[in-house]
């Protein structure tokens, strides 16, 4: 039996971020079960190095491919892993379970194998471990994290998507990895009928200029304490300095002051930054359910009582239009210096 | 609940709600919103499903007053389903009806399950498409006109910093997020045609699925102090201290 863990790839090549974090539970799974860990991507075996397998504690690898397989398919995906599932070639029996980043495309893939398998499947899992053959006790985030349910998964394979946010990385258990050292990578055709083939993607190539709010490494946060649009261009400013990308809150997006593809939140885009400024931010639940994965969070706000002040790893108490300004200044001369 | 904690019942199974009010979530909202677009333009009507306790009948209201013409509860018991179940029942109410365009919020806001619009797409066997923020009914001024063969949709969303984009034959399942629109907020006229509205209600009956629920638990955060680090502008150099401490200076 094996743990199977899709992969998806960055657009640069290598795994994403979130595959590498639905990794530690995917390895954590198939430890409790003392099983090996597969990984499965869709394109060719070089898209994946053997060392990031490795590193992550993937024991095998398949590359997914066929002459019909020329954009991202959700039903296709699906059909082939459910193929990939029952009979991996090179015989490491069928698979226990299979494990997905929550992202579109894994929480979708996932979701159509279930229902082409009849199987249940317990979306944004923090942890899982293997209680008996068929049986898994999973943590899992509820309300996007702002409550954790511990349940019980019974299904002869597990389907499981991890909310990647939630995971952090640099915790492979150790005998997963030392067992990865040697990863073989096989290619695997699924076959496929028309009908898996309805609904392709085309990727348009108009990439937004600027960081990924995802991706970020740093992220200037603003709220309702921004006042109105022509607010945030001191937070642009503030972000062009640290290479950061700019985040909103709800209230900011309703107000139409910026666009929804900057919210952070439970409707927006999960962050992971390093740090996360966030400046006239109340910090209500639904707001802190898209930043609770920022490693740093760091509050500037007029009002000491706001619930991010509470919530931050650093506060400053003040105006935004007066500390940030100040702040700009501040790095402009230490960088000119 | 604006920075309150979400609170869990004494037996750790369910949320406490005994002090909460209920709303449509918001990648709901969006797509009775975009409903109501679709058929302003192009003619039809919208109808607004449900699935839930007596009291949901309120929140169908709210969206018969943004501009939908007939409201469905099917309902339970209050007990909580599970995605197959709630799937399960969707397709058997939808079935044979004739919809062209099964629009879904795209997660539920409890469990983020992502997958009961997928789920239904299969009971019913038709194509599907999820996280939409962008969507446009195409197939040429004649398909529209007409309501009938032909139509389709082109359906896009956020994928690594550009969109990906999806053109898919109606009838079809569709899940969006918030952000495909601002939507309105409800007439007058609207909210009094909704309060005379007649809901239909069918009783349904569901089976546990195979994930069951042990415990929900407030999640600890580990006990921080949250350090000041000052007030107002008299805080930047510390400000920038801790920048430079995080390694995030460029």
């Amino acid at each position: 039996m094996t743990v199977l863990c899709l992969i998806e790839t960055d657009a640069g090549g290598g795994v994403s971020d979130a595959s590498m974090r639905a990794a530690l539970v995917a390895a954590e799974l198939a430890g409790s079960a003392g099983e090996d860990l597969a990984a499965a991507w869709f394109g060719p075996p070089e898209a994946v190095g053997s060392d990031e397998l490795a590193s992550a504690g993937f024991a095998l690898g398949y590359a997914i491919g066929s002459a019909q397989l020329v954009g991202y398919a959700p039903l296709a995906w699906a059909r082939a892993l459910a193929g990939l599932a029952a009979e991996p070639p090179g015989g490491p029996g069928s698979a226990s379970a299979v494990v997905a980043a929550a992202t579109d495309r894994g929480s979708e893939v996932l979701a159509h194998l279930g229902a082409i398998t009849g199987l249940p499947m317990a979306a944004n899992c923090v942890s899982a471990v293997r209680t008996a053959p068929g049986e898994c006790r999973l943590v899992r985030q509820r309300w996007a994290g702002s409550l954790t349910e511990d349940a019980v998964l019974n299904a002869p394979t597990a389907l499981l998507t991890v909310a990647a946010d939630a995971v952090t990385p640099g915790v492979a258990t150790p005998e997963s990895a030392a067992r990865g050292a040697e990863v073989a990578v096989l290619t695997y055709q699924p076959e496929l009928c028309d009908g898996d083939l309805v609904v392709v993607a085309t990727e348009s190539a108009d990439r937004r200029a600027g960081v990924s709010l995802a991706t970020a490494r740093v992220v200037v946060g603003g709220g309702r304490g921004v006042g109105g649009p022509e607010g945030f261009a001191v937070l642009e400013e503030l972000a062009g300095l640290l290479g950061a990308a700019v985040g909103v809150s709800r209230v900011v997006t309703s107000q139409g002051w910026r666009p929804h593809k900057q919210q952070v939140g439970q409707t927006g885009t999960k962050i992971t930054p390093e740090l996360y400024l966030a400046c006239g931010i109340s910090g209500a639940i639904q707001h802190m359910a898209g930043c609770q994965g920022a490693k740093t969070i760091v509050a500037i706000n007029t009002d000491p009582g706001a619930p991010i002040v509470a919530k931050a790893d650093y506060a400053v108490i003040g105006d935004l239009h007066e500390v940030l300004p100040a702040l700009i200044e501040a790095l402009r001369a230490r960088r000119d210096s | 609940m604006v920075g309150g904690a979400i609170a869990v019942t004494p037996d750790g199974l369910d949320v406490d709600v005994s002090m909460s009010g209920f709303t449509v979530s918001p990648h709901e909202e969006c797509g009775v919103e975009e409903a109501v677009r679709i058929t302003e333009r192009l003619g039809g009507s919208v109808t607004v499903l449900t699935l839930g306790p007596p009291q949901a009948a309120d929140q169908l209201r709210d969206m018969l007053a943004l501009g939908a013409s007939r409201g469905v509860l099917l309902q339970t018991d209050g007990a909580e389903w599970g995605p197959v179940a709630t799937a399960g029942a969707i397709a058997a109410a939808v079935a044979g009806r004739g919809y062209d365009l099964l629009l879904f919020g795209n997660e539920s806001a409890d469990t983020g399950g992502y997958q009961v619009p997928v789920r239904v797409a299969h009971a019913l066997g038709l194509p599907c498409v999820t996280g939409i923020k962008r969507l446009e009914v195409t197939g040429g001024d004649g398909a529209v006109a007409a309501g009938g063969p032909g139509l389709r949709i082109t359906a896009s969303r956020e994928y690594r910093g550009a969109e990906e984009v999806f053109d898919v034959p109606l009838p079809a399942v569709v899940s969006v997020r918030e952000g495909i629109n601002l939507p309105r907020y409800p007439s007058l006229p609207g909210r009094l045609r909704a309060k005379r509205a007649t809901i239909e209600i069918t009783e349904v009956a569901g089976t546990a699925d195979d994930l069951a629920k042990l415990a929900l638990r407030v999640p600890q955060a580990a006990s921080k102090q949250t350090k000041l680090l000052g007030s107002g502008p008299n805080a930047v150099p510390a400000l920038v201290g801790l920048l430079e401490e995080l390694g995030v200076l460029p």
